[in-house]
């Protein structure tokens, strides 16, 4: 099945990004395709690189990063979202672009299911 | 369909639903919105939110149809829980029960919750 995920929480706030992340992992691990990740309101907080959490707690921007360079997951984040809060090109993660909403309509299109996480 | 649940003012979800919504409709796509719960709010008249320096988007649900997003339903037991009724709202609506709105839910390709 071909999946598309919308996350509209920041990261270590907010359980969203982490429960998306499981459901992202379990999905391809199971021969689903994650076509594509959108990251909205404070959801593109998930695509800074200057994040560095604590040695001891998980990395979610990282892990992110790995998931789509593991299995070719678009990692999109909402130009307007981003640039409202401070989220620029000069500070993606490797394997997030900015792009606009479209790519979120886009994803309705395209995938059988589009699930969101959030509140 | 687009479901707003969230009160207008508080936090920025209606606004950034509302962009989408936008958005999609520029996609030529079959677009409707559901208001539920407190998001009834954001459809009430006489809005003026401007002590709180945040912008009053409430006009713009007016200018739908100029998108041609015609198709507004609100549940109606989120109306009766907040002693409003379909002349408090700024827009034409259909109000609908939470079983049929339910149903109207599953006839759906996408349903995006904000």
């Amino acid at each position: 099945m071909k999946l598309a995920l919308m996350v509209s929480e920041g990261p270590y706030t907010h359980q969203a990004s982490d429960t998306a992340y499981n459901f992202a992992a379990a999905a391809v691990t199971k021969g689903h395709e994650v076509m594509r990740v959108f990251f909205y309101h404070d959801g593109v907080y998930n695509a800074t690189k200057l994040t560095e959490p604590p040695q001891d707690d998980r990395h979610i921007v990282n892990r992110w990063s790995a998931l789509a360079a593991a299995h070719k997951v678009d990692l999109v984040v909402c130009v307007a979202a981003a640039l409202r809060r401070g989220i620029k090109e000069e500070v993606l993660a490797p394997g997030f672009r900015i792009s606009g909403l479209g790519q979120l309509v886009d994803a309705g299109i395209k995938a059988d299911r589009t699930v969101t996480f959030g509140d | 369909m687009f479901v707003n649940r969230k009160a207008p003012y508080g936090t920025i979800y209606a606004l950034e639903s509302l962009e989408v919504v936008l958005i999609a409709a520029t996609f030529d796509q079959d677009v409707s919105l559901v208001f539920l719960d407190d998001g009834v709010y954001e459809i009430v008249k006489g809005q003026d939110p401007s002590g709180t320096g945040i912008k009053n988007h409430s006009k713009t649900y007016r200018a739908l149809d100029g998108y041609d997003v015609e198709k507004l339903y609100v549940e109606r037991e989120s109306l009766e829980a907040r002693g409003l009724t379909e002349d408090d709202l700024l827009v034409d609506v259909e109000v609908l029960g939470s079983a049929e709105m339910a149903d109207l839910m599953a006839e759906q390709d996408v349903v995006l919750s904000f």
